[in-house]
């Protein structure tokens, strides 16, 4: 519904791929409006060509993270009274991916380092051996649950002027990744996943910005996980293992 | 080289380690000179009578070629476009440099 005395909003919407310039539209004001809200009347009330990605409207998928005002967001779970200065709010695609069109960017290559960083549990001899018990408060299970969280929406990957500066740096997610398998006991390859972190583009690329930390919209800390992980790569090069 | 940047990361944080100390030694010996109103032969005699001054500095101008020739070759591959093997020669020589400089230097108050 509609409230006209809240007026309207001026949102700036960036058009077009890696070449485009920002659309100003003008939309009605409403309570507890999102930026994603912003974006689905701009689509369906204004101009029905605008493309951007989003699925779940409620933090769960990641699928609407975009630049908001300048920071990566899930647009979702961004109150338009939180980022609006002055009545403005500009809405861009995520940094440090290539554009597809308008809002939706192309999010291979993200993926694709997190393959890369060999981001995925490899199975040991499992179906013959017995389950595994990993007690809770065991420490590597406690530095794997904090980090296991990240649901791949690529805030971090957006938010790190390292992968802005070294196209080729595998970025917050996919090491963040890498460091819960290698503190899974189950994982059957952890010197497989630390000679994948090592390659040159690897985690000793990170200078500990911190900007992962900041903008993880689920509150998980990076840049420790890949503290951890420079640890454990300078310990096996130093031993002659990788 | 397998894995250069990993070992070059692994030998600028190990020079780090030896810089810290030496830099604050460093620090304590200029204030101490200063305050103290040392002429320059005095420091001199002070560093000639035994080798352990020669040989902490020594160690310091080794380090710092080796900290700050790395350091560089990353900013100037994270803020321009020259990433090439080129870069690695020029941060190299100018490790080198730093080397040559500094030992010369270490050398005079042997």
């Amino acid at each position: 519904m509609t409230n006209a005395s809240l007026g309207t909003l001026k949102v700036e919407i960036w058009r077009g791929a890696e070449e485009g310039d920002f659309e100003t539209f003008e939309v009605p004001s409403q309570p507890s409006q999102t930026v994603l809200d912003l974006v689905t009347y701009v689509q369906r009330k204004l101009d029905p060509s605008l493309a951007y990605r989003f699925a779940c409207r409620v933090g769960v998928c990641g699928s609407c993270a975009m630049t908001v005002n300048g920071t990566p967001r899930w647009t979702c779970r961004t109150h338009v009274q939180k980022v609006a200065s002055s009545g403005r709010v500009r809405i861009e695609p995520l940094r440090n991916l290539p554009i597809l069109k308008d809002l939706a960017t192309d999010m291979a290559p993200f993926f694709d380092k997190g393959q890369e960083a060999l981001g995925r549990f490899v199975p040991s001899d499992a179906r013959a051996s017995e389950v595994a018990t990993i007690p809770p408060d065991d420490p590597k299970r406690k530095e794997a649950n904090a980090a296991i969280e990240c649901i791949g929406c690529g805030v971090c990957y957006s938010a790190c002027d390292v992968v802005s500066w070294q196209p080729d740096y595998l970025g917050p997610a996919a090491l963040n990744r890498a460091w819960t398998l290698v503190n899974d006991v189950r994982d059957g390859d952890r010197q497989g996943h630390l000679k994948a972190v090592a390659e040159d583009a690897g985690c000793h690329a990170c200078h500990g910005h911190q900007n992962c930390v900041e903008h993880c919209p689920v509150g998980l800390n990076p840049t420790r996980s890949i503290a951890g992980l420079k640890r454990l790569v300078v310990m096996a090069a130093l031993k002659g293992e990788l | 080289m397998k894995r250069l940047e990993l070992w070059l990361y692994i030998a600028q944080r190990g020079s780090a380690l030896v810089l810290a100390p030496l830099v604050l030694l460093h620090l304590g010996v200029i204030l101490y000179a200063v305050s103290g109103g040392l002429s320059a032969a005095e420091i001199l005699g002070r560093t000639r009578s035994t080798m352990l001054w020669p040989a902490a500095y020594g160690l310091f101008v080794v380090a710092a070629a080796i900290h700050a020739a790395i350091g560089l070759r990353v900013v100037v591959r994270e803020w321009t476009h020259w990433r090439n093997r080129t870069l690695d020669f020029a941060a190299l020589g100018f490790g080198l440099v730093l080397l040559l400089l500094g030992l010369r230097a270490v050398q005079a108050i042997a």
